[in-house]
């Protein structure tokens, strides 16, 4: 019900025309307001708040569908933040994102790095400790991270008291961050995967599709086999008991859909040729998304690392230890 | 989305299938020899029948076969639990492999009841152990070549011809073979049958080949005027093919195409375990763990669906050449990493475990199909042929 609701927004409004004005700096509010003026943004929420109740689960399928569109706004770590905060009516509006690091400098002073859409979020998420704090965006001095059309950036507050503030929570905000942008790439390599198996079928070479070449046709095959590994971790993230991921399938989630964005990008961009390069194409503006994802919250050697320590800590065999995920 | 694609969706094991876990282990830890990791890690190569009648005594072989033929009569996920811990252990399950997940459900599936009463039975007690005759000199990748054959006499049926690669034909009672029996060669998947051969019967000749590794796991057999009963048919006459297409889902999506290198793996951990450098591989280790993880999920979510009567070769397919490149990067990685060592005993079994195995590795991609027909079938499957 919600994700036929949410696609019929999308389509009318995240256009690719949309996305590429938020991502050349222009204000996101036509592509924003629509997602929250329907309610997305509160469907973890209890239902006595005006939420949905939605289950963990069920925001898989929202947040791959958020990653197919190529959503270049934090929607999915909104949702998240709404709920971890609890209580979504004393949120400020407007988007919040997600930062994983606070650094505390001298005189006070705050700083967050390389946070995912810390470009035009109006707050910013981050864990201090067992702590939540939600900081002020609009009070930071933002430095754009790397391709600035992605809006990461670092944030750098002198000093800034925390618009909100709860003592718990803090320890579930990683594998939430991660879980999300594991299911947004998970959704955005199934795009990648359709705009290839589309432009084999459709682009003749030599008298004939090139999908009807052994040589794409094994390609494909490839990818679809990392493009279906991806889906499986990212869901996996989202079918814990209770309402937030298990760490460590979170941790899986991220690896695994990270490791596979290098095969499926790089495919999609064999198999489209120079069409693909051009700013004009969509699969750019995909495969540009893909990379970025990948990298936030985390490449796949920083939950690699975490995973590795933690199965080196346990006493459990190998074999016992990925049954939890 | 791909229709092929969209239609996975992760599943569960339920709880009874959970909860047989802790008995497994339980019996495992009993009737298991010990053994060192180099000979476990032949595990689903490893030829015991001692240990398949073991098993057998505690119910556990011809698993999903009915109680009326002597079988445990459990679910798909139920036979994944057992297959997981069975290969997590190293156990040596060969003898008993083939009948337990191919032979037994496919003489099951098509065959006459007085065939049911005759091998199910003797399946369920580890007494008929199966080895699939499918290769053939001139036909491997391309089987629907093959030019073994039956023709029909008075007897029943005269066969001639040769199998090769066929695994533990040395150590079987029966083979089931796909074989011509009607039509010619041109005629392709046409004309071909499934037949159960006694390789007890006059003309029956087993040529064990050694492998690279020193063992004699795969065997040649020739068929020199072997006169076969009528009953010797398993199915119909002429469907042969579509008989062992049936198979393909169960024999490319199960653990076994995950957990080849396991015992080696664990091994390897356990080295990192000890020593003080250990940490310095994590994130391999991690790795390895996220990729396995991943790949369990995707061979339970398969499970579900054989569970649920469908027959996903595709996806079977798929799980295959992602599992097999998985079981075959783990020798890679953990010899990328030895040469330089301290030379505990720890590691001197790790260099004998990592021998086999590396050894052993090519054949993961190989045997049951290999990775470029696999991919042809994912092509397939997504429309592109």
């Amino acid at each position: 019900m919600f994700l036929e609701a949410l696609e019929k927004v999308l389509a009318d409004h995240a256009t690719s025309a949309a996305i590429r004005a938020v991502e050349a700096g222009g204000p996101p509010d036509a592509l924003w307001q629509p997602i929250e003026q329907a309610g997305f943004l509160d469907l973890l929420l209890p239902e006595a708040q005006g939420g949905a109740a939605l289950p963990l689960a069920d925001l898989f399928p929202i947040l791959e569908c958020l990653g197919r569109h190529a959503m270049p706004l934090p929607v999915g770590q909104s949702i998240v933040a709404r709920a971890l905060l609890g209580d979504g009516a004393a949120l400020p509006p407007g988007l919040v994102t997600i930062g994983l690091q606070l650094q505390r400098l001298a005189g006070g002073a705050l700083r967050c790095p390389q946070v995912p859409g810390g470009g035009l979020a109006g707050h910013v998420l981050v864990a201090d400790g067992e702590s939540l704090l939600l900081l002020d965006a609009a009070q930071a001095r933002r430095v754009p991270v790397g391709d600035p059309r992605n809006q990461t950036a670092d944030l750098e507050w002198s000093a800034t008291p925390p618009v909100m503030q709860l003592s718990t929570g803090g320890q579930h905000l990683a594998p939430f961050a991660a879980a999300v942008m594991a299911a947004q790439l998970s959704g955005a390599m199934q795009r990648c995967f359709d705009m290839a198996l589309d432009q084999c079928n459709t682009r003749v070479q030599f008298g004939k599709s090139i999908g009807k070449f052994q040589a794409l046709q094994q390609q494909l095959s490839m990818m679809a086999e990392h493009v279906l590994a991806a889906a499986i971790a990212a869901e996996a993230a989202f079918r814990a008991d209770g309402a937030v991921p298990s760490a460590l399938a979170a941790a899986v989630a991220k690896s695994r859909t990270s490791e596979a964005v290098v095969l499926v990008a790089a495919t999609a961009h064999a198999v489209h040729g120079a069409i693909g390069m051009t700013d004009e194409y969509d699969l750019g503006l995909v495969t540009r998304r893909l990379h970025d994802w990948r990298l936030a919250y985390g490449a796949e050697h920083v939950w690699n690392l975490r995973i590795g320590h933690q199965l080196l800590d346990s006493p459990q065999s190998l074999a016992d230890f990925v049954q939890a995920v | 989305m791909s229709s092929l694609l969209s239609q996975l969706r992760l599943a569960a094991l339920p709880p009874a299938a959970m909860a047989l876990r802790a008995e497994i282990k339980a019996f495992l830890a009993e009737a298991l020899d010990p053994a060192p990791p180099h000979v476990r890690a032949r595990s689903w190569m490893g030829f015991d029948a001692a240990f398949s009648r073991r098993l057998a005594a505690r119910g556990w072989v011809g698993v999903t076969l009915p109680a009326a033929y002597g079988g445990a009569n459990i679910d798909a996920f139920s036979r994944y639990v057992l297959v997981e811990e069975l290969l997590a252990a190293g156990a040596p399950v060969s003898a008993h492999w083939i009948a337990d997940r191919q032979s037994g459900p496919l003489i099951l599936k098509f065959g006459t009841e007085a065939q049911k009463a005759f091998y199910l039975p003797r399946i369920c007690r580890a007494e008929a152990f199966f080895c699939i005759g499918m290769s053939e000199p001139g036909a491997g990748s391309d089987l629907a070549s093959v030019g073994t054959r039956a023709r029909p006499n008075d007897g029943g049926w005269l066969l001639n011809g040769q199998k090769i690669w066929t695994t533990n034909a040395h150590h079987c009672q029966y083979m089931i073979a796909l074989v011509r029996s009607s039509g010619e060669k041109e005629d392709r998947q046409a004309g071909l049958s499934q037949f159960i051969i006694d390789l007890s019967l006059p003309g029956v000749t087993v040529r064990p080949i050694r492998d690279l590794s020193g063992d004699a796991h795969f065997s040649e057999v020739f068929f020199d005027n072997v006169q076969l009963a009528p009953d010797a048919l398993v199915g119909q006459e002429g469907s042969g093919w579509a008989q062992v297409n049936a198979e393909l889902a169960f024999e490319r999506s199960g653990p076994e195409r995950i957990y080849s290198s396991i015992v080696l793996l664990e091994l390897w951990i356990r080295m990192l375990r000890e020593s003080a450098e250990g940490r310095s591989h994590a994130a391999t280790v991690g790795r390895l763990a996220a990729h396995l993880a991943t790949l369990r999920n995707m061979s339970i979510t398969v499970t579900a669906r054989l569970a649920r009567g469908e027959s996903p070769v595709v996806e079977a397919a798929l799980i295959k050449d992602l599992g097999t490149e998985f079981e075959q990067s783990i020798p890679q990685c953990i010899e990328a990493t030895l040469g330089a060592g301290s030379g505990s005993d720890t590691e001197a079994e790790l260099y004998r475990t990592l021998a086999y195995v590396s050894l052993l590795a090519p054949s993961y991609s190989l045997r049951g199909g290999t990775r470029e027909i696999l991919r042809g079938m994912i092509a397939r499957g997504l429309g592109l042929r």
